[in-house]
């Protein structure tokens, strides 16, 4: 526990490796959205169950499906859900978060004990109650998730809201005659974006990893559509049948997607910091 | 004694608005006749399952009711089994909150030491490595570590067998070896969480004046680490691992379904699937209350460590 004098910038190995990851699997789902290797449903009767190889980069599954094919559609799928929700997360968080620190009062008091008790609550329960109530679907998990994201932005944007008002240019944008509106848009938000880029990170992270655990209890996206959590659970099932690339592959893909995104939020956070 | 008072109402009024939102979520999407007796049924016969299940009466006067025979312990009839919730629920209950609990075990003592150890060597090898590995580990979900536990400990070095868990109920030996992987399933990422939290609360304490201060007078390093740094830096660490208490139940519910461990997860989502919405909204309650204690628990618990919260 030397102090030790930091006279040279450290590299931010964090942000360089998490964005090299991020980069690396956002360009491989927009690729499996454009193109597969294989029709991902296609069975081939000819090559049933394959460990991985050349032809086939993950192997194939007991109906000779190609697992590689199946993970990008299935990656798409995640992603697209995780895309939306932090989306929905993201912005209603910022406006809500926005108006109450701004504006403070008691709907600022009301809004934020409401997002205490929401976030008090693990949100994977929250998830699986209304879905129990709203039946599983793409759209639903989109809807449930972006509204539980909801808070964790509105707290981190209205805290610098309520803190940047106070300072000295905002003062001054107030005296030159900008309104509320323009001061909160264009002087404000601009500058919380070190704030918020590292949270939509980890946001992302967090959506992945709830869409994933949804499906794979079978209540998150329906039966038809291709999603990482669902393969994974199909997986389990080869596993115990002594086919364990299946689950590997799905499982590692999952990672890598949820490492990226980590390592991205955390090497922006240190880049705030210094 | 009134901040106590203040948090225990907080507790109470919070409780029951869980509880009202989670009973009328299930009532408002209508009544379960339709569901249990087919779209063939008379008329007579669903108003008399109506009758009979309650339907036909306010709202409020239902919850009144439903709300009264659940403090006595009375969580209604299974839609599905047609047995009472209790017994459904008072079955699976010991398996997740020993799951539960097992898993926080670990992780206070695992992560600890490990968190210590690496603010002690603080820009070592072994501090590096482990902030490597805390970032990997904390982006592997607890389902697939669950499924890479079964894999290496159960299927290659056949240490349990995956998924026969009614083998190992009479042996108290063989159940805690089959519930050690699961409980390190959902142990695993909270460890990483805490050893990166504690270190960074040291490494933050061991910079503040009161430290010099000990320097000054004397102390050397391992000194200033346990006698002062140490009691300080676990604060933020103490009250974070008691809210995983109440995340780790969320945590077990999915973990339970890869070890086929028949606790509370899987009868709810059993339940969610059959519609069986007594028995979802019995447990829904039930770990809204276990949250909701935790949490009041660990605010207790942190402002007997930190008596500056109760000032504020």
């Amino acid at each position: 526990m030397k102090k030790k004098i930091n006279t040279q910038q450290k590299t931010n190995w964090f942000l360089y490796v998490g964005g090299a990851i991020t980069l690396f699997m956002t360009a491989l789902i927009v690729m499996g959205y454009l193109w597969t290797p294989y029709e991902p449903n296609a069975m081939d009767a000819s090559c049933m169950a394959q460990a991985p190889g050349l032809a086939h980069l993950m192997g194939t599954d007991n109906f000779g499906r190609d697992i590689f094919s199946r993970v990008l559609q299935g990656a798409g799928t995640t992603f697209f859900i995780a895309l939306c929700v932090v989306a929905i997360g993201a912005v209603a968080g910022t406006v809500i978060g926005g108006l109450t620190g701004y504006f403070g009062g008691w709907g600022d008091e009301v809004l934020m004990r409401v997002c205490d008790s929401i976030t008090a609550f693990p949100s994977i329960l929250l998830a699986l109650v209304v879905i129990a109530v709203l039946g599983p679907g793409k759209w639903n998990v989109i809807w449930v998730l972006g509204i539980l994201f909801i808070p964790s932005f509105a707290r981190i944007v209205r805290g610098e809201f309520a803190k940047c008002k106070h300072l000295n240019y905002v003062k001054s944008a107030h005296l030159m005659g900008a309104g509320h509106i323009r001061i909160m848009v264009r002087h404000i938000l601009p500058n919380i974006l070190p704030v918020l880029l590292p949270a939509i990170s980890i946001g992302f992270n967090n959506a992945v990893l709830a869409e994933a655990s949804m499906s794979f209890l079978g209540i998150g996206v329906s039966p038809t559509e291709a999603s990482l959590g669902r393969m994974l659970s199909d997986g389990q099932a080869y596993l115990l049948r002594g086919l364990p690339w299946y689950a590997l592959c799905v499982g590692c893909t999952i990672v890598m997607l949820i490492l990226g995104f980590s390592m991205l939020g955390e090497g922006l956070q240190q880049r705030r910091r210094r | 004694m009134k901040y106590i008072l203040r948090k225990l109402g907080t507790l109470i009024i919070t409780l029951f608005i869980v509880s009202l939102l989670a009973f009328s979520a299930f009532q408002l999407i209508g009544d379960p006749t339709t569901t249990m007796l087919g779209i063939n049924a008379t008329p007579e016969r669903v108003a008399e399952l109506q009758h009979e299940l309650g339907f036909d009466r306010p709202l409020l006067v239902r919850y009144g009711e439903w709300l009264v025979n659940f403090v006595q312990g009375d969580m209604g009839t299974s839609y599905s089994y047609r047995m009472p919730v209790a017994a459904m629920v008072g079955e699976k209950l010991p398996i997740t909150f020993f799951l539960t609990i097992f898993a926080f075990v670990l992780t206070a003592v695992v992560s600890i030491p490990l968190g210590i150890i690496t603010a002690r060597r603080e820009g070592g090898v072994f501090d590096r490595v482990m902030t490597v590995l805390d970032q990997i580990v904390m982006s592997i979900p607890p389902f697939f570590t669950g499924i890479l536990l079964t894999c290496v400990f159960g299927l290659i070095l056949k240490v349990f067998q995956p998924g026969n868990f009614d083998a190992v109920r009479g042996d108290p030996l063989a159940f805690l070896l089959y519930m050690l992987f699961p409980a390190l399933s959902i142990a695993i990422p909270r460890i990483a969480m805490t050893v990166k939290m504690l270190r960074s609360s040291i490494l933050d304490q061991m910079g503040q004046d009161y430290i010099r201060t000990a320097y000054s007078r004397g102390s050397d390093r391992d000194m200033v680490l346990w006698q002062h740094a140490l009691r300080n830096a676990l604060i933020p660490v103490i009250t974070f691992l008691a809210v995983s208490v109440a995340e780790m139940v969320a945590g077990s519910i999915v973990v339970e379904q890869v070890f086929s461990i028949p606790g509370i997860g899987r009868l709810l989502l059993a339940s969610i699937s059959n519609r069986d919405f007594p028995v979802v909204q019995a447990i829904v309650v039930i770990l809204a209350l276990w949250v909701v204690v935790v949490n009041f628990l660990a605010d207790m618990l942190y402002q007997y460590i930190d008596p500056r919260i109760r000032l504020n």
